[in-house]
């Protein structure tokens, strides 16, 4: 049981966390505007939220141009994904109990 | 946290995936207007080659490029049709119509599609027209299996019936007109009121 509590990870503690690691566990990379766009989220609290994962080192921001644009977009880490897959294993064992 | 918010918590993670990777504005209503449009192209078209005092078609003729521009005039209102339905349902249910998704649907169903389109016209070309309505069916089915993982899941088995109706149809090349009125028109209107009853309203 208590092992079980260790594996659910403080950082996917929030909806718009959550949200960010599941859009990017299935598509290879998505950009601030999709992300914002799924998520419903403002461009503070998404950037807020990104920069956490990013401390974290589960996700890399990678910023580019398309022609003049700037684009930012985000794609998950080996360590991000991992942390992932035990975060919703945990729950999945915590809802079976 | 309690059970309440971890089962939140797995169903939010479970439409993320879904919503930010497959598009489901797919209008169900157009599957049934392109089956419509089949029907009665395939009945004009009938009705061109049954004027023309034979039962099968010759290459050069009139009555083949009417039968042509018929195909055509099918094809493109199907088009037009799905393009407007979905970006009605779309509208609907606050999605974006063109999203990384949809331009990933639209080229996976594509790349089989103009292939197959690309290799009819070569072999009608060269006289060999006698499985066009085969090849049509198996690169039709081809494509919305391909597409399929980027849109409602059903989709991929109008595909696989698709392919079967193109196989079997090139076992009985004579019948190929029946097996095209049955692929593209009857499954598409049970296909699309599948979708409709499921997923439009």
């Amino acid at each position: 049981m208590k092992n079980i509590i260790g594996n659910i990870n403080k950082a996917f503690d929030h909806r718009i966390r959550l949200g960010i690691m599941s859009i990017l566990m299935v598509n290879e990379f998505a950009d601030f505007k999709m992300l914002k766009e799924l998520l419903g989220a403002t461009d503070g609290n998404l950037a807020s939220h990104t920069k956490a994962l990013e401390k974290e080192e589960y996700i890399i921001v990678e910023k580019s141009f398309i022609g003049r644009k700037p684009n930012t977009r985000y794609r998950t880490t080996k360590k991000g994904r991992e942390a992932f897959k035990k975060h919703v294993e945990a729950i999945e064992k915590l809802l079976k109990q | 946290m309690s059970t309440e918010e971890y089962l939140k918590d797995i169903t939010e993670i479970k439409d993320m995936m879904s919503k930010s990777s497959r598009f489901f504005s797919l209008s169900g209503l157009s599957g049934i207007m392109a089956g419509i449009y089949a029907l009665i192209g395939a009945a004009v078209a009938y009705y061109l080659v049954s004027i023309s005092g034979r039962d099968y078609l010759i290459l050069d003729g009139k009555i083949f490029r009417y039968i042509l521009l018929d195909l055509v005039a099918v094809a493109l209102l199907s088009i037009i049709t799905a393009i407007i339905l979905s970006t009605r349902k779309a509208k609907k249910n606050n999605e974006t119509l063109w999203t990384g998704t949809s331009r990933r649907l639209l080229i996976a169903f594509l790349i089989p599609l103009i292939t197959g389109g690309m290799y009819i016209m070569i072999k009608i070309v060269s006289n060999h027209y006698g499985l066009t309505g085969s090849l049509m069916l198996i690169f039709y089915g081809l494509a919305l299996v391909n597409a399929s993982k980027y849109t409602i899941g059903n989709v991929k088995y109008l595909g696989y019936i698709e392919i079967v109706l193109g196989l079997i149809c090139a076992v009985f090349p004579g019948y190929g007109f029946w097996f095209w009125v049955l692929g593209f028109g009857v499954m598409h209107i049970v296909y699309g009121s599948l979708i409709y009853f499921k997923h439009d309203r």
